[in-house]
């Protein structure tokens, strides 16, 4: 009897390990993100070279860090800077490993500086508290290529090159403000859907799309601030669109959330509206060019200055110049413009967009 | 639906008796009758004793509900009070009500669980990986339960087997969940494809999106197997007292170690909600929502300690939270307000809460 039991036990033992077992392989299997047949992934945008710059000149090292990757922008920035180095026989790429701790951060570029690199690459986790170590860097004779997120001292970096929060607000609005008047909608319902309000980055996006259109005599009307993830964005818009019943345009400030935001839209059901995104990932520039959602435009902020800003390390640590350019040295700073992404160009710029 | 305190402890204020007062007791004593008095004088108006109960507590937070209606009814009108917008406040309100059952009943057992909202974003990444989703829906569905079930029973084996605080063991877990997640992910946001999985937030029955259905059978769920069954009754015994449960013959380790597997096997129902409801899995989701959760059971009236708290009030609690984040979207206000409002809100749910604590034996 107890034996009859104690075998009856073990048998539902036996039973229940190897479905534990069992499921745990079977799980194990379901974590591959590799593609099945589909479509390669994009590849990485790479600056090309003509003239005399493209010839292969003295062998650099460029060192390069950067955060770690939590969003798709930045996860791009690391590919973008690594595909450009690759494409230059010339360069040796040395990248640290990435880090969202500022102290962390400043011991991995003090190990480059201490490794005699010819040019740094740094977009900093934070411009003014990293301020003192790109000045370190420069005054060990290194040339500092200061990516996006800008130093406080001019002393700190060689050149700066990076994207226009502002700009960017006011490609956004400028082309929210002129469909809007072609279309003749007088008193436009605007919606705005920010990022992280604290952060600068954020508050020039949105001082720019607000001037923007006021050259069109409009306003921003109901505005809410996401955190870029998609799981904020849909909570913040499916609350929004009930605020306002009727909508004339939103300007997503970015297309990562902008995931969430669409996935709220078409919860609601709604599609009186058209709505503009940012940065130019390539989900929204599919959805733009497939043209089956309110998603009709975005605004770059692209990651693909990861690129630039290697390319133009390379010059500078080779003494050269920009080809184009009259004088013989890179620039200080550079800007770069934001683009404008709608259904009749995307084609262009579809290479240049960051998977999500 | 009533507090159950199955194994009360013994309380102190029965052992002083009368009789010290009758031998001329020193000021401190004095001072303690006054109190004493003062308290049960304050307890015998009706309103004083609707209030320190259970239900009283519920209804405080019904007030609390209404109150807010009345707010939004004033500052949005019609825009609050549309059917559309109710809707709305319910579809955002289920995934962390979800979330919020389990949590409860961890709670309410005595433990506490921080890694919920990292294992619901750990299960929905793995649920949209591009190689479970080539399975269908099913083997999503299925994957997202047992992997919250899973990170659950880690979980609970350590705390109950391993014999580590709950607070570190769910700590470690929070961590090592994100870790995982980002790891699979690659840091990136996971579209779904599925057009079953991301039919759900899309689909409405009777014009009510399944989404509410669905956490309207999970807190059902719970709410029989907390105050109609066994399980739920040794779940306040151990969480009020459990060396007594322990040596009244109920297998404390064993059923704690339940007690999170059911936790994970919320987030991993709420993984499949959210990964519909934004059409994504990612890394990202779920950031803060122990903090919400544990708001929520605070102010639902659930006890920090265990042993003692309603299903009910967890989900006015978070319904309440997710009414105040609507009405501030409608009326166009910044979120830091919103973040001081729900800080205040839990401050005196809890203020309310040890009061009620001090009058009942």
């Amino acid at each position: 009897m107890s034996e009859n039991l104690t075998s009856g036990l073990g048998r539902r033992r036996f039973l229940l390990s190897s479905l534990g077992i069992g499921a745990g392989a079977a799980l194990t299997a379901c974590t591959s993100n590799a593609p099945a047949g589909g479509p390669p992934a994009a590849s990485a945008p790479v600056a090309g070279g003509a003239g005399a710059n493209s010839e292969p000149g003295e062998q650099v090292t460029i060192g390069f860090s950067a955060p770690a990757a939590d969003h798709g922008w930045i996860a791009a920035i690391a590919n973008n800077a690594q595909a450009q180095a690759d494409q230059y026989p010339d360069v040796t790429f040395s990248p640290v490993n990435p880090t969202n701790d500022i102290a962390q951060q400043i011991a991995a570029v003090q190990t480059l500086i201490n490794q005699r690199v010819n040019a740094l690459v740094i977009l900093p986790n934070d411009g003014s508290q990293l301020t003192s170590v790109g000045r370190q860097a420069m005054e060990a004779g290194i040339p500092v290529i200061n990516l996006d997120r800008i130093f406080d001292s001019p002393l700190a970096y060689r050149t700066w090159i990076g994207g226009d929060n502002y700009g960017m607000g006011v490609s956004a609005g400028n082309y929210i403000g002129q469909r809007l008047r072609d279309a003749g909608v007088a008193n436009p319902v605007i919606g705005e859907i920010a990022g992280i309000d604290n952060l600068p980055l954020t508050q020039q996006r949105s001082q720019g799309f607000a001037d923007a259109l006021q050259t069109y005599g409009f306003a921003v009307g109901p505005r809410q601030a996401a955190d870029f993830t998609a799981q904020g964005g849909q909570r913040v818009t499916a609350n929004l669109l009930q605020a306002a019943p009727q909508l004339d345009a939103v300007w997503n400030h970015d297309d990562d959330q902008g995931i969430g935001v669409l996935a709220a839209i078409q919860q609601a059901g709604r599609s009186e509206f058209f709505m503009v995104g940012g940065a130019g990932s390539a989900n929204a520039m599919r959805a733009i060019q497939e043209d089956n959602t309110v998603l009709k435009a975005t605004v770059t902020y692209s990651p693909s200055m990861a690129s630039s800003a290697v390319s133009v390390a390379r010059l500078v640590a080779q003494g050269r110049g920009l080809s184009d350019f009259a004088e013989r040295e890179v620039p200080a700073s550079i800007t770069l413009a934001s683009a404008t992404i709608t259904k009749e160009n995307v084609g262009e710029y579809l290479p240049l967009g960051f998977e999500s | 639906m009533s507090d159950r305190t199955p194994v009360s402890p013994p309380t102190p204020t029965g052992a002083h008796g009368p009789e010290l007062s009758k031998t001329g007791a020193p000021a401190a004593d004095e001072h303690q009758r006054v109190e004493r008095a003062a308290r049960e004088a304050g307890g015998d108006s009706a309103a004083g004793r609707l209030l320190d109960s259970g239900a009283g507590r519920n209804l405080g937070l019904v007030a609390v509900m209404v109150l807010l209606g009345v707010v939004g009814a004033v500052t949005a009108g019609e825009r609050f009070l549309s059917v559309p917008n109710l809707l709305t406040v319910l579809t955002q309100a289920s995934i962390i009500g979800v979330i919020t059952v389990g949590v409860t009943f961890v709670i309410i057992g005595g433990g506490i669980d921080l890694s919920v909202g990292k294992v619901m974003a750990l299960s929905s990444v793995w649920a949209t990986t591009v190689a479970t989703q080539a399975y269908g829906p099913l083997v999503m569905v299925l994957c997202a339960l047992l992997v919250g079930a899973g990170a659950g029973l880690v979980n609970g084996l350590l705390i109950a087997y391993g014999r580590i605080v709950p607070f570190i063991v769910t700590l470690a877990m929070l961590i090592s969940a994100q870790g995982l997640a980002e790891q699979i992910s690659g840091r990136r946001s996971q579209i779904v494809t599925d057009p079953t999985i991301a039919g759900i937030a899309t689909t409405r029955l009777l014009g009510i999106p399944l989404l509410i259905y669905i956490f309207a059978v999970v807190v059902a769920l719970g709410w029989v197997l907390l105050n109609r069954t066994t399980f739920g009754r040794r779940t306040f015994a151990i969480g009020g007292n459990s060396e007594a449960a322990r040596l009244a013959g109920l297998n404390v380790r064993r059923h704690t170690a339940a007690l999170y597997v059911l936790s994970g096997l919320c987030c991993g129902i709420a993984a499949i909600m959210i990964a519909s409801l934004t059409t994504t899995g990612s890394s990202t989701h779920g950031t803060l929502y122990e903090l919400d959760a544990i708001a929520a059971v605070i102010i639902g009236g659930t006890l920090l300690t265990g042993g003692r708290g309603t299903l009910i009030g967890s989900i006015l609690g978070v319904l309440v939270f997710t009414t105040i984040t609507n009405l501030f979207v409608l009326n166009n206000l910044a979120t830091e307000v919103q973040n001081i409002a729900k800080g205040a809100i839990i401050v005196v749910a809890v203020l309310i809460q040890a009061r009620a604590r001090r009058a009942d034996p």
